[in-house]
């Protein structure tokens, strides 16, 4: 087994992309989560790969288009107002059909907000988050080691499907330190036809675009993308489930409110409450099935969230409304408490146990 | 024991852990002791969470006015130079990692050096990805007093992978840890782990500090 290390989450996914065959990277540094870039600046230069401080969040999104187009592995990442100004430049991967990765490194919102950790850009990452329709595949890492396993396995995802990636983290992962794995270096090979890497006169050339002049044309292709997203729906959904056997109160907590939840669920289970936790691991595709199946068996769920309820409405999807969900929250860079937690616990399960 | 003592190192080595530890040291000796929390890179995890304790503690905390709020300005209050102009107290300095959290240590240095009273602490953590030798080590060393402009006077191995740690572990880097004192020249002072590590390490090596680990509230119990 490969030797342990102590590192940042932010750390942790720069030399997992690298590991990934990730040897571009474009950023421009935000709070909380510069040390990425830092680690790019420092290991990139060193094994022949590109890292460029870009001069602005929309040109380094700009960049790894570019890059991307050429089939080659790239990335960026920032913190939630700057992946608002890549917003644009993320649309146009989506609709190019380009895999690249995203990371976002959360901070406090709405607008320049602050930077302490959060959870608020759930909506802009499962809803596409530009404009038009696509979706990103949506990844939440709970710790140093998942930062690491979760990129490698983004960029697998990213070009299986040609659809880009993104890391949902937030403040605290990519600050925190933790024994971590890393994965073994891949030796990656693109085997992408459709970039441009010249003809050689082999070949017709590739055309990189988003841009269709007939409303018939650009229909088939989102209908064609779809089918895609279909695919990854059906195939590729993750969860944990904690504690959910004899469940009757289900908690729904994804990253640093997974890791506060367990804690809460813990306190809860030595009272004698039968609490669990399904734990979606991408959020999208949103892990449908096993919500649907504890619509069954428990009574009543709680969603935990460093934000204004915003996961919860794909909680109330998945159960089908079957069943109350309440919402256990803090906001703009607050986390909840586990005794917040166990507190919303026991009110969900409603006394009688 | 010096006057003033400083800590600094590759970030997220543990040089903040190690200051809050050595500050309840020099206090529980009876000095009357000051704390700086010169960090101007680290957004999170910081001097200032130890607040509770130093102060329980009756120790002096000077940090700068916007740590831990949603403020991202890096600048250092005024009160900072008394750790430097003021020579009645002890004076315990946490520098922010690397060379970028050094340049912070600069505009002190000329007191540092006047008053020459000081021990400059260099953290070692050999399971740190970019500092797993003692030549790479060497190398942000150097990075370091170049942007401090202050020499390194000692070496404290602090190796450890968290709260997965062992004694095997730090003992694993014992070797590592003396052939940076032999191509750096400087001593190592210490070497540091959490209590119950430390007890382990104490009947095999010498110049153990035992730390006191803070809990974080991410941390899964049981």
């Amino acid at each position: 087994m490969a030797e342990k290390v102590l590192m940042k989450g932010n750390e942790a996914i720069a030399e997992a992309a690298i590991r990934a065959g990730c040897m571009h990277y474009f950023g421009y540094p935000i709070t909380p989560q510069t040390e990425i870039a830092a680690y790019m600046a420092k290991r990139m230069p060193k094994i022949g790969g590109v890292f460029l401080q870009a001069e602005s969040e929309i040109a380094a999104i700009n960049m790894v288009y570019g890059v991307a187009g050429t089939g080659l592995r790239v990335m960026t990442s920032s913190s939630s107002p700057g992946v608002s100004l890549k917003g644009e430049g993320i649309s146009y991967l989506a609709g190019s059909d380009l895999p690249a990765l995203i990371v976002n490194v959360q901070r406090g919102g709405p607008g320049l907000g602050g930077i302490q950790p959060s959870q608020s850009d759930y909506f802009q990452a499962t809803r596409g988050g530009g404009h038009g329709d696509y979706h990103l595949i949506v990844m939440a890492p709970a710790s140093v080691q998942e930062m690491a396993d979760m990129t490698a396995k983004c960029f697998d995802l990213s070009d299986k499907y040609r659809v880009p990636a993104m890391i949902l983290a937030d403040g605290t992962l990519g600050q925190m330190m933790e024994p971590v794995v890393l994965p073994e270096p891949t030796d990656y090979k693109p085997n992408k036809p459709w970039a441009v890497t010249g003809t050689e006169c082999k070949r017709k050339h590739n055309i990189i675009n988003s841009l269709y002049l007939k409303p018939e044309q650009l229909e088939q292709t989102n209908f064609e993308r779809y089918e895609r997203y279909k695919a990854i729906e059906e195939n590729e959904p993750l969860w944990e489930e904690f504690m959910m056997e004899d469940a009757e109160v289900c908690v729904a907590a994804f990253g640093i409110a997974a890791r506060v939840s367990k804690n809460a669920i813990m306190a809860a289970r030595a009272e004698g409450i039968k609490v669990g936790m399904i734990r979606p691991i991408t959020l999208w595709p949103f892990p449908k099935k096993p919500f649907k199946a504890a619509a069954d068996k428990c009574k009543a769920f709680i969603s935990v969230e460093l934000s204004m309820g915003q996961m919860i409405e794909d909680v109330q999807l998945a159960t089908e409304c079957k069943r109350p969900v309440t919402l256990c929250n803090r906001t703009g860079g607050m986390i909840p408490s586990p005794e917040e937690v166990l507190e919303a616990i026991k009110k969900a399960a409603g006394g009688n146990k | 024991m010096k006057r003033v003592t400083l800590f600094a190192g590759h970030y997220g080595s543990g040089k903040t852990n190690i200051a809050v530890n050595y500050a309840l040291y020099l206090r529980e000796q009876g000095k009357d002791v000051v704390i700086a929390d010169m960090d101007i890179v680290n957004p999170y995890f910081r001097t200032k969470d130890s607040t509770d304790v130093l102060e329980a503690a009756g120790i002096e905390l000077i940090s700068p006015h916007f740590a831990n709020s949603n403020v991202d300005l890096p600048a250092l209050p005024q009160e900072m130079y008394k750790t430097v102009q003021d020579r009645s107290k002890f004076s315990v300095l946490d520098i922010g990692g690397d060379d970028r959290g050094a340049y912070a240590l600069g505009r002190y240095t000329p007191y540092i050096l006047e008053e020459n009273d000081y021990e400059m602490i260099f953290v070692a953590n050999f399971y740190r990805p970019l500092t797993t030798t003692a030549k790479e080590a060497l190398e942000v060393m150097r990075e370091i007093e170049a942007a401090g402009r202050l020499p390194f006077t000692a070496i404290v191995n602090n190796s450890n992978i968290g709260n997965e740690t062992t004694a095997e572990d730090v003992l694993a880097t014992v070797n590592r840890a003396e052939e940076l004192s032999k191509i750096s020249g400087l001593p190592v002072i210490f070497t540091t782990a959490e209590s119950k590590v430390a007890d382990e390490l104490k009947s095999k090596i010498d110049n153990v500090l035992p730390l006191k680990l803070q809990n974080k509230y991410f941390d899964i119990k049981g």
